[in-house]
């Protein structure tokens, strides 16, 4: 990473540039049907762990629903959008429905270590490696 | 509004300036309805990561100016692998008229990263009965 700015302002800029440079990665597979399921989701490494991101703004924490299986995650729920019946619409860009997506990591991970937080809509699964596919050092004699 | 159907996603769709930029990062404009009740004009915004510490909203000469931060530290240790969306913040501006809003008494909340602002219409914007003699 060029640590040379140090300028906050460019901070952004850097990670969306990061981004855009792993939108054609095919690391992640979808076992759904394909690339334009929801939610879209962020995979982030750290260390030898794995962070994924999900945005899911408008959707109760009631309404999520999270199952992890050997590499496999499932996020699926539902969100709801009501105004009431006594008001005109003037816009609407907000989509309300369900969602189900199943996504498969190329690594084993440790699925029942895996940690979730929802906050502010977004949505952080912390994702263990599993310790029999770390890296191990090898002793040279 | 049926909850039935299965969501699609919805690409960010990026903010068009008409000045330009000093800060090279992009900015999005939150997907947002607008509704209106006998009483307000109400919008909702979709601003997910944005912490309610970090939205700033304000009126000026009629226009309602919309904005909120994201808080990218937590990101400073994360590499990035795989990625589908972009990050950023938001702003969106709309253009009020100023006699049907009553500008000193909108309210905002937010709740899971939506953001909803309730601009009470000004008196003589309500609808009033009229009786037919």
């Amino acid at each position: 990473m060029d640590t040379t700015l140090a300028d906050p302002f460019d901070t952004l800029f850097r990670l969306q540039r990061e981004l855009e440079a792993r939108r054609d990665s095919d690391w992640l597979e979808d076992t759904t049907s394909g690339m334009g399921a929801f939610p879209p989701i962020n995979v982030f490494q750290t260390g030898h762990d794995f962070v994924a991101i999900v945005e899911l703004p408008g959707v109760n924490k009631a309404d999520l629903e999270l199952q992890a299986k050997e590499n496999t995650i499932r996020i699926s729920g539902k969100r709801s959008i009501d105004y009431g019946d006594k008001v005109s619409a003037h816009r609407r860009e907000r989509v309300a429905g369900t969602f189900d997506r199943l996504i498969t990591v190329p690594v084993e991970i440790d699925p029942d270590r895996i940690k979730a937080k929802f906050c502010d809509g977004v949505l952080t699964l912390f994702i263990p490696r599993a310790e029999s596919d770390k890296p191990r050092a090898i002793k040279i004699n | 509004m049926a909850a039935g159907q299965e969501l699609q996603v919805q690409e960010k769709r990026e903010l068009q300036k008409k000045e330009e930029s000093t800060v090279p990062a992009r900015t999005f404009v939150p997907t947002t309805d607008i509704y209106e009740s006998d009483q307000a004009l109400t919008l909702v915004m979709e601003m997910p990561g944005v912490d309610k510490s970090n939205i700033d909203v304000g009126v000026e000469n009629d226009v309602l100016t919309v904005a909120g931060r994201v808080d990218f530290s937590k990101y400073e240790k994360l590499q990035p692998v795989y990625t589908e969306y972009m990050i950023g913040h938001y702003r969106r501006s709309f253009s009020l008229s100023p006699s049907r809003i009553d500008q000193d008494e909108i309210r905002a909340e937010t709740k899971d990263g939506v953001l909803t602002l309730t601009l009470p219409k000004a008196e003589q914007a309500k609808p009033r009965k009229i009786t037919v003699g």
